[in-house]
């Protein structure tokens, strides 16, 4: 297990290099000169009425400051270490350093993709198991139509919808609340999870329908039990394995669903964070955004590799 | 006396009508039971409806989609006004018909360029393998690091905002699933006998990947291509939302959801239609390409 754990481990570094590597090389592929858009940037903070033409000196400092004097490998060499010594430089817009501002709103990004994950979980085994209980009847049709119309479904359309009816009409919950209540939560939780249900409620279903050809669940049925009870109580724990793989993928969509619900629900969070930067242009705070929101993808998807190979032995031999 | 056969216009016999049937290309007998199954029947035909609508747009609807009318704000669905009108008095529904035709042109344009860069790029990896397999495959990772949408904001912030650049940012987001999807294909059938035959025969490399073996896979990759239109449709429909593709006043259904929030209160028409419209047509393509892929996987065809 160990070497396996190694092994992939190893894979990963590439990978994580390779990420960082591309999220350095926007700066140098940006259209427009970005000492230019920096300097622009500065000046229109510091003074917005003033004159805003740039000096020769003022360039070459900034340049000299941002290191792009430097040949692209000393400059790539300086970022990963300060990268790795918990410095992203600082934003555009608000001067604070950008691992500051990423720590401030990590707890809402977590959170929220944590309760999406569950939400997701937890809709989805339900779906799944009715299905299969029921299968090749019109439960089984209506549930995987569900499943279908789900992952047809904008998110943002559907968290849209969840704030008019729940929120607005019923009054039911609130639109808008402090984050880390509960009550704020559950709207963007449903928003962000339902679409993910689809896939874990499809796998459950086709997960299930194939434990119950194995010979156990034959001798189950042979002692009388009802269907119900052969699937929750045999086949169930079986067919959860392929499921419990797929929920620790869910994870990656999560953090890429959080990037809009948080926008829908006007919520803090990474997501929100990148958003605005994108539409802002604030560069430091993009790639702050960017590299580590997917530094954890990457390591989730890793960890998820590791739980496999710890639950399903024949994977590590592979 | 010539005893040259003559050609004649005898019926085909039962025998030749036999070996006619059996020479009927995989791709037909699969069309041949996609057009029995009644669910992506029904998206193909909501689909071709969507098509038409929004190809018809200036025909179906009087109105301009961009001209403000402010006596006719904010009026729900009437009579005149099918849909109802936004906050600058705008019909809603020639919005959503002529924004089909942004998010139609963004599926298929995006889909292309992820189909063509990944036929070019999957095949070079799935054929020659070695160095350059495995410098694609870690492309690949790196890309595929990046997780959903993200990659695309992140070409958006180089390129800047714009739909052009929209277009490209799901197209590129979309290489590497195809690029996977082909070199798997390309890996399988570059051992089968007719590329030895080819290769015995003088065919260069290229033709080998061109005559031989992309029409050979073509089947799935139509498929996911067709499914690759719905995701696509979704993806700029979110980047839109977001801010990161039409401005405003093109009508765009993203676009559209993102200015109804302004007036959710009072205005449920306006972030309720265009969502609809969205999800309208994603469903209709994913239950074309989910019959698609029964009709030509050869398992499903031995239940």
């Amino acid at each position: 297990m160990t070497r396996y754990i190694l092994r992939r481990a190893l894979l990963a570094v590439p990978t994580l290099l390779g990420v960082s590597l591309a999220v350095f090389l926007m700066l140098h592929f940006l259209p427009g000169d970005p000492v230019l858009m920096m300097l622009t940037e500065h000046a229109g903070q510091q003074a917005p009425s003033s004159n805003t033409d740039i000096t020769a000196e003022q360039y070459e400092n900034m340049r000299h400051e941002l290191g792009l004097d430097q040949p692209l490998y000393v400059q790539y060499g300086r970022f990963i270490w300060r990268a790795l010594h918990g410095d992203l430089g600082k934003s555009f817009r608000s001067q604070a350093p950008v691992v500051d501002t990423i720590i401030d709103n990590i707890p809402y990004t977590f959170v929220l993709a944590m309760a999406g994950l569950g939400v997701s979980v937890a809709l989805g085994l339900v779906l799944g198991i009715i299905a299969a209980i029921n299968r090749d009847t019109w439960i089984d049709g209506a549930t995987m139509t569900l499943a279908v119309a789900s992952i047809s479904m904008p998110n943002f359309w559907f968290g849209i919808m969840l704030l008019l009816i729940f929120a607005l009409q019923l009054r039911l919950l609130p639109a808008v609340g402090p984050p880390m209540q509960l009550k704020s939560l559950i709207l963007p939780a449903v928003a962000l999870g339902f679409r993910s249900s689809a896939s874990v409620a499809r796998l459950m279903r086709s997960s299930l329908v194939e434990v119950v050809h194995e010979d156990y669940v034959r001798t189950a049925r042979a002692k009388g039990l009802t269907e119900r009870a052969v699937i929750l109580r045999h086949a169930l724990k079986n067919a959860l394995i392929p499921v419990v793989t797929i929920v620790g993928l869910q994870f990656g969509s999560m953090l890429s669903g959080a990037t809009i619900i948080e926008t829908v629900f006007a919520r803090p969070g990474i997501g929100k964070l990148a958003v605005t930067a994108v539409v802002q242009k604030d560069f430091p705070l993009i790639q702050g955004t960017i590299l580590f929101t997917a530094v954890i993808y990457v390591i989730a998807n890793f960890l998820v590799d590791m739980s496999y190979a710890w639950l399903d032995p024949r994977v590590r031999y592979h | 006396m010539s005893m040259a056969v003559k050609p004649t216009a005898a019926p085909i016999t039962a025998m030749e009508g036999q070996s006619a049937k059996q020479g009927a290309s995989m791709t037909l007998l699969a069309l041949r039971s996609l057009a029995r199954k009644p669910i992506p029947m029904l998206g193909l035909a909501v689909l071709v409806i969507t098509i038409l609508l929004v190809i018809l747009a200036p025909v179906m609807t009087p109105y301009d989609p961009a001209k403000m009318s402010p006596t006719e704000a904010l009026q729900g669905p009437s009579a005149r006004h099918l849909l109802g009108t936004d906050g600058f008095g705008r019909d809603q529904l020639t919005r959503i018909l002529y924004g089909g035709r942004l998010s139609l042109q963004v599926g298929l344009i995006s889909v292309g360029i992820g189909l063509w860069a990944g036929l070019v790029v999957g095949s070079v990896a799935g054929y020659f393998g070695g160095w350059a397999d495995e410098a694609i495959g870690r492309l690949i990772d790196i890309m595929m690091a990046f997780p959903g949408i993200l990659l695309a904001m992140t070409i958006v912030a180089v390129l800047g905002i714009s739909i052009p650049n929209l277009m490209i940012a799901v197209g590129v987001s979309s290489i590497p699933a195809f690029t996977r999807l082909i070199r798997g294909g390309v890996l399988s059938a570059r051992e089968n006998d007719y590329v030895l035959a080819a290769r015995a025969i003088g065919c260069s490399d290229l033709a080998i990947i061109r005559r031989h073996l992309i029409p050979n896979i073509m089947a799935p990759i139509l498929v996911y291509a067709t499914l690759r239109i719905a995701t696509a449709i979704l993806a700029s429909a979110s980047l839109n939302f977001l801010g990161m593709g039409a401005k405003p006043p093109t009508p765009e259904w993203g676009l559209m959801l993102s200015e109804s929030r302004s007036f959710i209160r009072t205005a449920w028409w306006l972030a309720t239609f265009p969502g609809l419209a969205i999800m309208a047509t994603v469903i209709s393509i994913n239950v074309l390409g989910d019959g698609l892929r029964d009709a030509f996987d050869p398992w499903m065809k031995g239940k």
